[in-house]
């Protein structure tokens, strides 16, 4: 193949810069994989609960995998026609705009050191004071807080903030800025979907919200520009020299525009350690009074934006891990299902998960984790069985919250992660959401929702319907469930969820 | 019949010492419990060294088991683990070749399906995973009978069923079959179990390069096929993805 124009590249780059790793992924035309590279980088745990990464370690690595995915796929900066963007979302960063230099580690979002801060934010209102203007309760995964956290912590940043010396970024902007750049006319912005998880945006008007930056006390000149997710930013300078810097998303958000869940009621869940369920609200943001997130699903260019509930479960694919790792029953994550194949049914054991309490759609911090309906008949293998329910059922509740939220019923759920690789868990699932469960053929959603965003924004996709139509069914699990068996089963769970509450007292330590 | 090899014997009595007790023992060790010379000691230790039942550390050079001893007690293959790491390769394959891809193991005289990748029209299909395929004759069945001389003495006792008319059902048939299969490194059944549907298999190895399943993909016939054969480039992207599979078990590059 020759290409002889810089813009005539055949292929989208697209940087996946997540929690542990950071991946290039390079696309064909039709959404095939042609080169993947990865790099992990260091997990700073400075004291228990807090979770930091070296920023310029992370752009190191980000540079390595894009010239090492370029040199696997036997491919040069002309071949690529643009670069989408997709990262670990809510993760903070601050820097020197003039130096490039990071003033502190990125505060990762799982870190909880601005548990207390959050509290002192909601005053009197409590979680909810800035739900409706962002859709987020206040949680210590966001932004806003952990930028606040570094202005009131780090030495003289406030005052630098305030001259204008120092740039905030999610791991979009921060990568972005770089690849543009950097202290040399780096282009300082964000997308929507990032912007939504900063607890810092107004999710009507899609631009920062003036009174939550004074009650939070941040300053506005910190703040990227807030983009689209699929627009040209800028141009990469460095390797990828003059390629168009051209879509941002959330991971998750990313997800949902790889499964091309691009009409209103089209769901994805992705199930890895955590799962994370999206779904397509159109052009609605649909407020929640069923605990789930309300956020931008995604935005083309000067289109109208898209909206999603979104329902994360901490607990699924870390159960597994659990059995593997603390109780010895299983020696490799896949042995689950041999186990739990080896009886029928979950000879009446129920596991709920709620190792640090219940999230969607309970939110209940006094919850901790239970086994209950043992009797001398349970088996390792029912054990098994129930630990795979456990993420079936954990699923029923938040497709059933998101039901109650929107109005719209779930007619099929696309599956991506790990875990898909689980067969009788897909069909776990399927039976008790009572749906079909589809899972498509690149499993990675992510890379490739990023890749379309940047593609569709270049012209290198027309239209979404060119996309879609790239989206293959692989695999398809359809109910079997007895709808007596499904009721009665699911009550049991629900008894099983009732019994984790209340088990922390108030005055306890909740670590 | 000739008598117990003395060798056999002394390496049987040196992994039970290692194995009882103390965990390390040194040469002079284990030569004096169980009245060895020590050059003879030495090398059945060496011998059980290369091999990986033994491991030596380096440091006290005390000799210990060797993790290879501890994977012979479980040296089967989850077929769950098998379906994992399989699942990109075999998505690609049904991607690249237009079909549909299954994966099977040797079960109960037939092929169980593993994983079942659908052909990528969006066409309405069903899973087919759990499901059991012939021996004979299908491209699966072949492989994994090729290599599996139980499975083939099996056939004595269960003559095989002629589906259609291309049924092979003659045992020396079948051999020869086989043979061609394992000279060759691919199977193909052309119409042999379903009228209208051929198949294209070869065989998945793990680290020892033991057979632990074996990988198709499955069509039309008329698509599969060309002037009567099956298609070359459908046989490459078949065989590249059992290597890739097997490497990503661990087996050496081959």
């Amino acid at each position: 193949m020759t290409t002889t124009l810089s813009n005539g590249g055949q292929y989208i780059a697209a940087i996946d810069q997540g929690t542990t790793s950071s991946r290039c992924i390079i696309f064909g035309a039709d959404g095939r994989i042609v080169a993947v590279d990865q790099q992990e980088h260091s997990q700073i745990f400075p004291q228990p609960g807090w979770v930091e990464h070296d920023g310029a370690e992370i752009w190191t690595r980000v540079q390595s995998v894009v010239a090492g995915a370029l040199e696997k796929a036997d491919l040069t900066r002309s071949d690529i026609r643009a670069i989408g963007i997709t990262n670990q979302r809510e993760t903070t960063i601050l820097w020197d705009r003039h130096t490039g230099e990071p003033v502190h580690n990125a505060l990762v979002w799982q870190d909880t050191r601005t548990e207390a801060l959050c509290k002192e934010l909601g005053r009197n209102v409590g979680q909810d004071r800035f739900r409706r203007e962002t859709g987020l309760p206040l949680a210590s995964y966001f932004a806003g807080p952990k930028i606040r956290w570094l202005l009131d912590n780090v030495e003289g940043l406030r005052e630098r903030a305030e001259a204008g010396d120092i740039l905030f970024g999610t791991m979009d902007s921060w990568v972005i800025w770089n690849l543009t750049g950097g202290p040399d006319g780096g282009v300082h912005v964000t997308d929507v979907t990032n912007a939504s998880r900063t607890l810092l945006m107004n999710l009507h008007t899609l631009e920062w919200d003036a009174k939550i930056l004074e009650s939070m006390d941040v300053p506005a000149a910190l703040l990227p520009e807030i983009r689209s997710s699929a627009e040209v930013y800028g141009n990469a300078v460095g390797v990828l020299e003059g390629v168009p810097v051209a879509s941002a998303l959330g991971d998750q958000q990313a997800a949902l525009f790889g499964q091309t869940c691009f009409d209103e009621g089209e769901a994805k869940s992705t199930y890895g350690t955590g799962t994370f369920l999206l779904l397509n609200t159109g052009e609605k943001a649909v407020n929640s009074y069923h605990g789930l997130l309300t956020t931008v699903g995604y935005r083309i260019g000067d289109q109208k934006p898209v909206y999603a509930l979104e329902g994360s479960i901490a607990v699924t694919g870390s159960l597994v891990q659990w059995l593997r790792d603390q109780l010895g029953i299983i020696s490799t994550a896949a042995e689950i299902e041999t186990l739990a194949s080896t009886v029928q049914d979950n000879g009446g054991a129920y596991i709920v998960p709620a190792f640090s309490g219940l999230f969607a759609p309970y939110w209940r911090s006094d919850a901790r984790g239970v086994i209950t309906g043992l009797t001398r008949y349970v088996t390792k293998g029912h054990l098994a069985r129930a630990v795979l329910e456990a993420t079936a059922w954990q699923t029923r509740e938040v497709v059933d919250a998101m039901a109650k939220d929107s109005g719209v019923t779930l007619t099929a759920l696309k599956v991506d992660g790990g875990m898909t690789s689980n067969n009788l868990l897909m069909q776990n699932i399927a039976d008790v959401l009572d749906a079909p469960v589809e899972r498509p053929f690149v499993a990675e959603t992510t890379a490739l929702g990023a890749a379309y965003a940047a593609g569709l924004a270049v012209g290198f996709w027309p239209d979404l319907d060119t996309l879609r139509a790239n989206w293959h069914r692989a695999a398809e699990w359809t109910p079997r469930m007895d709808q007596a068996t499904r009721d009665r089963e699911y009550k049991n769970w629900l008894k099983a969820v009732e019994r984790t509450m209340g088990w922390i007292e108030e005055d306890e330590p909740t670590a | 019949m000739p008598g117990p090899i003395q060798s056999l014997e002394r390496a049987a009595a040196i992994l039970r010492l290692l194995a009882g007790g103390e965990r390390r023992l040194g040469l002079s060790e284990v030569s004096a419990s169980l009245g060895l010379a020590k050059g003879t000691a030495h090398g059945i230790l060496r011998t059980l060294q290369q091999e990986g039942f033994v491991e030596q550390d380096l440091e006290s050079g005390k000799y210990q088991l060797g993790a290879e001893l501890l994977r012979l007690g479980q040296s089967y293959l989850d077929v769950h683990e098998l379906r994992a790491r399989a699942l990109v390769w075999a998505d690609d394959l049904a991607r690249a070749g237009g079909e549909t891809v299954y994966l099977g193991v040797l079960h109960q005289h037939g092929v169980l399906i593993v994983h079942h990748v659908f052909r990528p029209d969006d066409s309405r299909q069903v899973l087919e995973v759990g499901s059991m395929q012939p021996l004979h004759s299908t491209a699966l069945g072949k492989v994994l009978l090729a290599h599996d001389p139980v499975a083939r003495g099996e056939l004595d006792e269960f003559p095989p069923e002629t589906f259609t008319s291309r049924t092979l059902t003659d045992l020396a048939a079948i051999d020869e079959e086989c043979a061609l299969t394992r000279e060759r490194g691919w199977s193909a059944a052309v119409e042999e179990t379903w009228p209208g549907v051929a198949s294209i298999g070869a065989l998945i190895q793990d680290r020892r390069r033991n057979p632990v399943g074996a990988v198709c993909i499955s069509g039309a016939v008329e698509r599969v096929c060309e002037a009567g054969v099956v298609r070359p480039d459908l046989v490459v992207a078949v065989r590249e993805a059992a290597r890739a599979i097997s490497r990503d078990l661990g087996a050496a590059r081959f």
